[in-house]
């Protein structure tokens, strides 16, 4: 592990010898980079929120058992990890954290972005959530709680975001629009139409 | 057990570093990495506890200065090493043959 060998030749050199062990196919891991590049995402997240906007019994069970609730929308958990989801109103903003690394919910959300998994984000969403908040630009009022949620392998929270006013008459594709990643991690608010 | 991962509620590390519209990996090689240990995790080499707890065994210094998927590509050859699949010379040996093959600029 020395600094002067660089990472892409390294990762190469694992590549060949599982390959040449037989313990992988090199389609196989084409097909694990195209599942976490193209199909994992907050696209299937951003569903997720949608019908809970818009179908109250949806949202009971979402609330209840959200990993039934998700795999029944067909995202299937990718590790085997139980989800929660924490729902955000006026009065209480919910904001998920992995301190210790990285877990995400990517049955929902995919991979994390880099700023996730940066030490300032892990270290200060724990002790100043409100400071961070600020700097994603959410303004939350001194009278609604903040409650922070720490991830981990076997557990990952994903946050549904309170709907916008004035999307009684949008329909699911333009609800889609405004519900960000950010705004599921709960660093953010949806986007108002 | 704390240790370098254990951020939470840490001092100092300074504002949070976003990036738009930000690619799921940044070079063709962080996929690479993040499927190698996942290839590790599904034929049972390693579970996913061992897996992180590996992780979370880089040296402290070396643990801040590299990026995420090289973590990964740590964690899984400290892994496969331990478990007996491939053994660390036997990587630094590949490891060797490629660097020159690419013009030893390794």
């Amino acid at each position: 592990m020395t600094s002067d060998n660089n990472v892409e030749l390294r990762v190469r050199a694992l590549e060949s010898l599982l390959l040449e062990k037989g313990l992988v196919e090199a389609p196989a891991i084409d097909e694990i980079i195209d599942l976490f590049e193209n199909r994992l995402g907050p696209q299937n997240g951003g569903k997720v929120v949608v019908r809970a906007w818009t179908d109250p019994a949806f949202k009971a069970r979402l609330l209840a058992n959200a990993t039934e609730a998700i795999v029944e929308m067909g995202y299937d958990a990718v590790q085997g990890e139980d989800m929660v989801v924490v729902e955000n109103t006026p009065e209480i903003h919910n904001v998920v954290v992995c301190t210790l690394c990285s877990c995400f919910p990517w049955a929902t959300l995919g991979l994390p972005p880099v700023w996730y998994k940066s030490a300032p984000y892990r270290a200060r969403a724990a002790s100043d959530p409100r400071g961070v908040l600020v700097e994603f630009g959410t303004e939350i009022s001194d009278e609604a709680q903040v409650r922070v949620w720490d991830s981990n392998a076997e557990l990952r929270y994903m946050v549904l975001p309170e709907r916008p006013a004035g999307t009684g008459a949008m329909n699911e594709d333009e609800l889609l629009a405004l519900v960000t990643r950010d705004s599921m991690i709960g660093v953010t608010r949806a986007q108002n139409p | 057990m704390n240790g370098i991962h254990d951020m939470g509620g840490v001092h100092g590390y300074g504002p949070i570093d976003r990036e738009e519209d930000e690619p799921v990996f940044h070079h063709a090689w962080e996929g690479k990495a993040l499927a190698l240990a996942r290839v590790g995790l599904a034929g049972g080499h390693f579970d996913l506890d061992e897996f992180r707890h590996a992780m979370e065994r880089i040296a402290p210094v070396q643990y801040l200065s590299i990026s995420y998927y090289e973590r990964w590509l740590e964690g899984t050859l400290m892994m496969l090493d331990a478990k007996g699949v491939v053994s660390a010379e036997e990587f630094q040996t590949r490891l060797d043959e490629l660097s020159k093959s690419s013009g030893g600029g390794a």
